[in-house]
């Protein structure tokens, strides 16, 4: 794959070029499903390819190819280059790089367990073991599980001279019951909804998940939810688990803090954001317990934006975001970083394979556990709505007003559960929001989530990206709205 | 571009390592593309690519078992171990009953969407076009951000059974946002043929309403009499076809689940699904090889067919409609090439005809409240009007909306003529504007 790389960059590095990288993927993966008691999905892959990104006379090109012989990496390279100069019916200043240094690294994800050393039947028994738990229960319709893991190895050469070769192990494992009743259909997940819990380990992280342990439970709140009161509209108190404000961190403080978004270069697709580059330093985003870092070193977790190096080969590292409530860094890349004086990127540019560009993708952006007990969180206020578990998501284009959903909600009084609440919902303004927030469990309760399927860019790009919260406290939030009118 | 000739010799190569391990039923599905997409923002083209790529997906059948393995590496000794990788998962895995024989031989009538002026656009072409627009819009005294994208595809389908499907097209689309200082205005159109449409007329009508939706004013939320343009209401009704599937409905996760023959909708709403149209595109066959049969989906505001993969058919005892998803998935099937039957009214007429309502452009991250009232949430964008006495007159702030599509499909008061329609949402679709009444928002946001 090194020489790959090599002999794509000295097929690109021409006169006129003022800096390339290329980037060589390969990548393995396997998916694995139950639905009802048989196989569902049952799949194994693998892609390599090459990406050649070229600044030519000021602008940008960038060719993929799965052609690996002599004459695709010269095809790809000239191509990469004829973009690049088609810029130039449109070029209003040259793209400036933040500087930054050459790279040669060697990097492999810890991984205790290679997935792809587990027989395909043994993913099967568990899933299978999980589906009989859940259909144990009366009034499920439809039982689903499933697991999937991948090997990623990136090979990245750049003009400054970096050689990196990275790979990356990550595995995911959930399910979720599904029950039908007079008109009604709910349902409950675990560890969390859209897939489970998603992580940069081996097989490892399907034994701590102890799926097959939770089934039951999980099978049979899908059931009482059908005899649940519906969630009351209101403003009251809220407490999030953990889960849910991990994607609510992801929506309302990882997609504004992306400064390509703030400078526009999404505005036809993804949007813009609220946080305009005068807020930086200003804004009180968050009460003064709310802290979030973006954070990609190892240190930080095994989390879905867990790396050594960035797709522009820059270090990982962590960038205090908000700090005790104030507004205080973006995510950048190379040329963001330089548009706006910053001496350097903070090393967030990703792409999704080896034939899509890197962008500015959330990495690891996490709330910071707090210091209250968990006793604390629910029990400090008279009543309280607690919910679990996404159901739904949306956020207009600037990530102001957003409206979530979740699985399942209790009403609380003096931190005890009095009733199961059915078709929870809230909603807000983002900074009004984290300006509420009142109470946040420490570390012990701390969880750091992957979100596998973040969608960003043209040609879109699918990312996974971790998200560490504890369960919080939020002071007189809009409940109930998705079913009002 | 991978050939038929191709196609033949790959599936050859792939029968014959089957073969070696003693496979005898083994189905591929083969696939080649070149896309190209030029991005511009802020006035200026920031990111611009072009992407190549095969790729070999091998499903076999022994003993009720099945798996699928894919690599794009054509070579003989990664075809042999994609075979390899397939069968290995197959033997591990539990038989299914219901799994069906490999599809037999069937032909499925081609249809022609294949322009070579298409597939030849170069990075130089689509930058002038982007350039032309970007004028268009500054002219205006606004910036432009949007993507001009052109490409080709080819998706091969062939079996141990015989079955042999092939089909090529090509496919370009253009869209634009303008942005003024304190509004916005979209526009995007996709063909087959990128001249089927012009990036300036778009250019145009995203600057025009960027001037006309600027000051925006807040209005209470609430429920108002509707305007949705053809953009708006694909990326809403886009999120309901996955549930006019068989193995949905047995599922229990579709909202048709103890609905079907009833008069669902109003009586002016009729959908098909119909690969044929000639405002559609994509594959004129399914994820097995199965010729895709045209559906009525809803007639008259009844529902009245449903898909049905090879799998969900035997079930029921039925022949299956050539909507199914490549083998093994959890879900089954799906229409993929909606038509909703338009009406006469012009956008124009439907203002002309509003005392008053709020015209929506597009709309934004819609997701699902509720799967069996199939409400959903999500956000207005980029040219939301009022519309007061028969005439649009000014930009409003935009609203969130939770809205059931049941309760909207039965409040549709006008239709305007359907069309092949682009989104962000939802896939390529024929729709007509709509004029519904009542519909439901819920919040204002700050712009």
């Amino acid at each position: 794959m090194k020489t790959t790389a090599l002999a794509a960059l000295g097929a690109v590095e021409r006169p006129g070029i003022s800096y390339a990288d290329v980037r060589v993927v390969e990548t393995r993966d396997r998916h694995v499903s139950t639905k009802n008691g048989k196989t569902g999905h049952v799949s194994g892959g693998e892609s390599l390819g090459l990406g050649i990104r070229v600044l030519a006379n000021g602008c940008w090109g960038f060719a993929a190819t799965d052609d690996l012989s002599r004459e695709g990496l010269e095809a790809a390279a000239a191509l990469a280059l004829d973009i690049a100069r088609a810029g130039q019916y449109t070029r209003k200043r040259d793209v400036v790089l933040a500087p930054e240094s050459p790279y040669e690294a060697t990097w492999v994800s810890p991984c205790r367990i290679d997935p792809f050393s587990i027989p395909v039947d043994r993913n099967v028994d568990v899933l299978l073991a999980v589906d009989a738990e859940l259909r144990r229960e009366s009034g499920i319709a439809m039982a689903e599980a499933s697991m999937s893991f991948e090997r990623r190895r990136q090979v990245f050469a750049s003009t400054l001279g970096s050689m990196i070769d990275q790979t990356r192990y990550t595995s995911g494992a959930g399910f979720a019951a599904l029950s039908f009743q007079e008109g009604e259909i709910q349902r409950r997940s675990y560890p969390n909804s859209f897939g489970g819990q998603f992580q940069l380990k081996g097989y490892e992280l399907v034994d701590e998940l102890r799926l097959v342990e939770n089934a039951p439970r999980i099978a049979a709140e899908a059931v009482a939810l059908h005899s649940a009161d519906q969630c009351p509209e209101g403003v009251f108190d809220l407490i999030l688990d953990s889960s849910q404000l991990g994607l609510q961190v992801h929506e309302s403080i990882g997609h504004p803090i992306e400064l390509d978004r703030v400078l526009g270069s999404e505005a036809n697709y993804a949007g813009m954001s609220f946080l305009t580059l005068d807020k930086l330093g200003n804004l009180r985003y968050g009460s003064p317990i709310v802290n979030v870092v973006c954070d990609a070193r190892l240190e930080h977790g095994p989390g879905l934006g867990t790396f050594a190096f960035d797709d522009e080969g820059v270090p990982a590292q962590a960038t205090e975001i908000i700090r005790d409530g104030l507004f205080t860094g973006y995510m950048t890349s190379r040329e963001t970083a330089a548009a706006i004086g910053q001496p350097r990127s903070n090393g967030t540019m990703r792409a999704d394979g080896w034939a899509r560009l890197p962008l500015i993708r959330m990495t690891n952006v996490s709330l910071r556990p707090g210091r209250q007990t968990l006793e604390e969180v629910f029990g400090a206020t008279d009543h309280a709505i607690y919910m679990e578990t996404n159901r739904s998501w949306s956020i207009d284009d600037r990530r102001y007003n957003f409206q979530f959903g979740c699985e399942i909600g209790w009403e609380i009084r003096r931190g005890r559960r009095v009733r199961m609440l059915k078709n929870p919902s809230y909603s807000g303004i983002s900074t009004e929001f984290w300006n509420a927030c009142a109470a946040i469990a420490g570390a012990e309760h701390w969880t750091l989530w992957g979100v596998p399927n973040c969608g960003k860019g043209q040609p879109e790009q699918v990312m996974g990206t971790g998200h560490g919260a504890s369960p919080a406290r939020f002071t007189q939030i809009k409940i109930g709205g998705a079913y009002a009118g | 571009m991978l050939t038929r000739a191709r196609v033949e010799s790959l599936f050859a190569a792939l029968q014959d390592a089957a073969t070696a391990h003693g496979v005898r039923d083994i189905e591929a599905t083969i696939g080649a593309s070149a896309h190209a997409l030029t991005r511009f923002a802020n006035s200026a083209i920031h990111q611009n690519v072009a992407e190549r790529s095969s790729f070999v997906s091998v499903r076999v059948q022994l003993d009720g078992r099945t798996a699928r393995a894919s690599t794009n590496r054509l070579d003989a000794a990664s075809l042999a171990s994609v075979v390899d990788e397939a069968v290995a998962l197959a033997r591990l895995g539990h038989p299914d009953p219901d799994l069906p024989p490999l599809a037999e031989a069937a032909e499925a009538p081609d249809v022609a969407r294949s322009f070579a002026s298409t597939a030849r656009l170069t990075p130089a072409a689509r930058a002038q076009a982007v350039a032309d627009a970007i004028a268009v819009v500054e002219d205006a005294g606004q910036t432009a951000a949007g993507i001009y994208s052109s490409g080709e595809s080819v998706l091969a389908l062939a079996n141990s059974r015989g079955l042999e499907a092939y089909h090529s097209e090509t496919g370009a689309q253009f869209s634009i946002t303008a942005m003024a200082p304190d509004s916005s205005g979209w526009a995007k159109a996709g063909a087959p043929c990128h001249g089927d449409f012009d990036p300036v007329v778009l250019a145009r009508q995203a600057a025009q309403k960027a001037a006309l939706s600027r000051d925006p004013v807040e209005l209470a939320p609430g429920r108002y009499t509707v305007i949705l343009e053809p953009a708006a209401v694909l990326d809403l009704l886009g999120q309901m076809f996955g549930d006019f599937s068989a193995t949905a409905i047995r599922d229990g996760r579709s909202f048709l689940q103890d609905r079907l023959g009833t008069a669902l909708f109003g009586p002016n709403i009729t959908i098909h699904d119909d690969v044929h149209d000639p405002r559609q595109s994509g594959a004129p066959f399914d994820g097995e090889g199965v010729p895709r049969r045209r559906l009525t989906l809803v007639e008259n505001g009844t529902v009245r067919e449903i898909a049905f993969s090879r799998t969900a058919a035997r079930l029921a005892g039925v022949e299956p409609t050539g909507h199914g998803f490549p083998l093994p998935n959890e879900f089954g099937e799906a229409p993929m090439n909606i038509v909703v039957e338009g009406g006469d009214v012009p956008l124009e007429a439907m203002i002309a005809g509003t005392r008053q309502g709020i015209l929506v452009t597009r709309f934004w991250y819609i997701r699902e409240v509720d799967p069996y009232e199939k409400i959903m949430t999500g956000m207005t964008r980029d040219g939301t009007f009022l519309v007061e006495d028969g005439a649009v007159v000014r930009g409003v702030r935009n609203f969130r909306f939770n809205q059931s599509l049941i309760e909207m499909l039965r409040h549709v008061e006008a239709l305007g003529p359907a069309g092949h329609t682009s989104g962000e949402e939802s896939f390529d679709m024929v729709v007509p504007a709509m004029q519904v009444h009542g519909f439901n928002f819920t919040e204002v946001t700050r712009f």
